[in-house]
């Protein structure tokens, strides 16, 4: 039995956790049953198709729309792919840019045998599958020769709008000491349809999420990295109505951190939430068999709700996040699961119920390199107190050992940040992290303290709203508005028309695959 | 670098406080102390403190002082930097323009609408554009609101439509006539390359176009919106950063019972 620092009633974390799985498992009867648009554009990106039409409309929407439009997708991609193969003898891109060019119709081919298209398949799933697993081997070799920094890795973001830009101030960044380089997207690329192509110079508020970014920006840090002898890990996000389509991007061109949140896009996007539980999904299949770790999203639950009278409804969702994640077969140690420090500054002894929330979310879930956001509410503009904030939530992240300790800016809520910030974010860090490494070790909390007594009201709380989820269903949850006060209708948000169920000839290789391997 | 930069403060000076020319303040009227920090494109070394004093002294700055410098970066230098301001501003002579309504709390304002309307003051808000932020337009609208100040669904009064953000500015409107506002509220948070500017202009085109636009209150809000830049773009009223639920409703419903009367 693991040791408590903070009197964690393990019964009830088991409880909580078995209540969770069956959550999860009641929605995976659902996912399974369907596709979706997203994730038939990643299956085409996974057996090689890539690029543009005449009029830049990506060549996996090209193929993907056109076997919508004859209302036969329920086959999935891969079926007419398949026969086309057979038919042409033409790797899948040649047929995607023929079909752009109208001179194919690929749902016109006579199918044949499954035998004979999953062989006629085969070739372009395992060059994939082989290239990822190399991109896997990149970095664990980068690991093992270079080394990394240790945990709390320090997570800062760039957001110039500019990828050529981002790169400069991404290496400025890791000489500074930052392990993991987020580049911000652009405003509103999670309501895209489709994932736009080429290097971006002009973004608002970041850059988008495109292979070549993801290229340009890796390539950066392979040079900083080989350049300090301390891998630096790149992050990006894989939510929105692209999901699957951004983890299979990732994976090819070796990015090693995704958000990636199971329930962000139904709550903070108003994605349809049949959509987004069926790319997640896949997403997370990918994710896990690129070694890449996923970032949960609950931290921002916090930005709407109280951090104080909702701080169950964030370990719920971590509980949740952490039993689909591993019906999708990805790991303990990819699963960087999410919590804020977001209480009111002005709160007396707040900073010991983020002590509170903090150790208790390390101990439950031990072996996940959690992800601790820091403060965005209460910052002011103020930014001297702003420092301070982050100071104190730097304190928590060390004394508590979390896996990714995102920085906050003393200039959140005034601009994105500027090289000066990202550097006195870092030093500010660093010094703590360094002064106070062992101060977790060293300290428990005191039988009948607040500390103890908040984790069990907490917990408590958690068990009560999962075990109300499971009665429910998550659907049903969620229209309730359990999480983050939003509440979200299973028919509405965007992105349902492309939700389709499975039809009889329906094949996804991948998932088969890629989570044997896992 | 050591930290024992000079505090003089540059030989004698009038250090009776004149409001035709005030000056920033250290420790002492018209000393002009100004603290600020910058980043130089150029190697660390005594030509880059140089420079950041040359610049110092070009912004209008005597005696400036390189408190503490560091390289972030090959090429890009970090200044930490104290001068003494030598411009001043006439105080007595600043005009700010600012949202005319008397300040009122939540009760004051349900009270106010029973009194003068006499019926729920219907209002739509959102995010507009590509914008995705929320937490300006929950702040306002959310029953919760935000810093113990109510949000406008508390309200007794106010019947409040939150549309959340990336709404597009042709929804806004679908939404507003379908709900009858009185009053249409609309969020930027995100202002680089002035898309709120855009954002904002074009919402008052397309209600001029529509005829809409003389029977709704328009306000704008956002942390870089002020009342000036609202009333530029054509809205009736702008708040930035630091108001709250209660400053946008008390001017709603004041607006609203001068249109009535008028």
């Amino acid at each position: 039995m693991q040791k408590s620092k903070i009197g964690l009633d393990f019964g009830k974390v088991a409880r909580a956790r078995k209540t969770a799985a069956g959550i999860a498992a009641q929605t995976q009867k659902f996912e399974e049953r369907y596709t979706t648009v997203a994730v038939e554009r990643t299956l085409c990106r996974l057996v090689g198709v890539d690029g543009v039409n005449d009029a830049g409309v990506p060549l996996p929407n090209v193929l993907v729309d056109s076997v919508k439009e004859r209302g036969v997708l329920s086959e999935g991609v891969l079926f007419f792919l398949g026969n086309a193969i057979v038919e042409t003898g033409l790797p899948p891109q040649e047929i995607a840019e023929k079909v752009a060019a109208g001179k194919l119709e690929i749902t016109d081919i006579a199918p044949r045998e499954t035998a004979q298209t999953r062989a006629a398949l085969q070739p372009y799933i395992d060059a994939t599958v082989e290239h990822i697993k190399q991109r896997r081997a990149k970095r664990e070799n980068y690991i093992k020769t270079l080394g990394e920094g240790a945990q709390p890795y320090i997570y800062v973001i760039v957001a110039t709008g500019n990828i050529y830009e981002d790169v400069v101030q991404a290496q400025a960044a890791a000489r500074q000491g930052a392990d993991i380089i987020a580049v911000i997207r652009t405003t509103g690329q999670s309501l895209l349809d489709y994932v736009p192509y080429g290097a971006t110079t002009e973004g608002f508020g970041g850059t988008y999420a495109t292979q070549e970014n993801f290229r340009i920006m890796r390539r950066a840090l392979d040079e900083v990295s080989e350049e300090l002898g301390r891998y630096v890990r790149l992050c990006n996000y894989c939510s929105g109505l692209c999901m699957p389509e951004i983890a299979a991007m990732g994976a090819l061109e070796g990015l090693d951190v995704m958000l990636n949140d199971a329930l962000y896009g139904i709550l903070f996007r108003d994605i349809n939430m049949q959509r987004t539980l069926v790319d997640q999904f896949m997403s997370r299949v990918i994710n896990g068999f690129a070694g890449v770790i996923i970032n949960t999203g609950e931290d921002n639950y916090l930005t709407t709700a109280d951090a104080v009278e909702e701080a169950h409804t964030v370990l719920a969702s971590d509980f949740i996040n952490e039993q689909l994640a591993l019906l999708a077969g990805l790991p303990e140690e990819q699963m960087g699961l999410g919590h804020a420090f977001e209480i009111d500054p002005d709160l007396e002894n707040g900073f010991l119920l983020e002590l509170a929330q903090a150790q208790m979310t390390r101990e439950i879930f031990p072996r996940a390199p959690l992800k601790y956001m820091p403060p965005t509410k209460f910052m002011t503009g103020n930014i001297f107190k702003g420092h301070l904030q982050d100071a104190l939530f730097n304190v928590v992240g060390i004394w508590t050992g979390q896996g990714i300790q995102l920085l906050g800016m003393p200039t959140e809520a005034i601009h994105t940040p500027f090289m000066s910030d990202r550097y006195l974010a870092i030093e500010n860090a660093r010094y703590i992290f360094n002064n106070m490494r062992g101060i977790g070790d060293e300290v428990e909390f005191c039988e009948g303290g607040i500390v103890r007594r908040r984790v069990r009201e907490v917990l408590d709380k958690t068990v009560s709203l999962l075990e109300r989820i499971e009665g429910e269903g998550l659907f049903a949850a969620l229209e309730k508005g359990l999480f983050a006060d939003v509440k979200r209708a299973k028919d509405g948000g965007k992105g349902l028309g492309g939700v389709v169920a499975k039809g009889a000839n329906y094949c996804n290789p991948f998932i088969e695959i890629m989570i044997k391997v896992c | 670098m050591s930290g024992l930069y000079s505090t003089e403060r540059g030989g004698e000076f009038d250090k009776a406080l004149d409001l035709k020319k005030i000056k920033p303040y250290g420790d002492t009227i018209n000393d002009g102390k100004v603290q600020l920090s910058f980043t130089l494109p150029v190697p660390w070394g005594d030509e880059a403190a140089e420079a950041a004093k040359q610049l110092m002294r070009k912004l209008g700055f005597d005696n400036p002082q390189v408190a503490y410098s560091k390289e972030l970066t090959p090429g890009f230098t970090f200044f930490n930097c104290y001068g003494s301001c030598t411009q001043t501003v006439d105080f007595t002579a600043i005009h700010v323009p600012k949202v005319a309504s008397a300040r009122m709390d939540m009760t004051q304002i349900d009270e106010f609408v029973r009194q003068h309307i006499g019926r729920k003051i219907v209002v739509v808000g959102a995010s507009t554009g590509t914008d995705a932020h929320t937490v300006g337009i929950d702040a306002i609208m959310n029953m919760k609101g935000l810093a113990g100040r109510y949000g406008l669904e508390r309200y007794d009064m106010f019947e409040a439509h939150n549309m959340g953000s990336q709404v597009s500015n042709e929804e806004l409107i679908a939404r507003a006539r379908e709900v009858g506002a009185d009053a249409i509220l609309v969020s930027q948070t995100v202002t680089q390359k002035d898309v709120h500017v855009h954002n904002l202009t074009e919402l008052v085109e397309m209600l001029e176009a529509e005829g809409l636009r003389e029977r709704v209150i328009l306000v704008a809000g956002g942390p870089r919106i002020s009342h000036e830049l609202a009333k530029e773009l054509g809205y009736d009223a702008g708040f930035g950063a630091n108001t709250y639920a209660d400053d946008v409703g008390a001017f709603v419903a004041q607006e609203m019972a001068r249109r009535t009367r008028a």
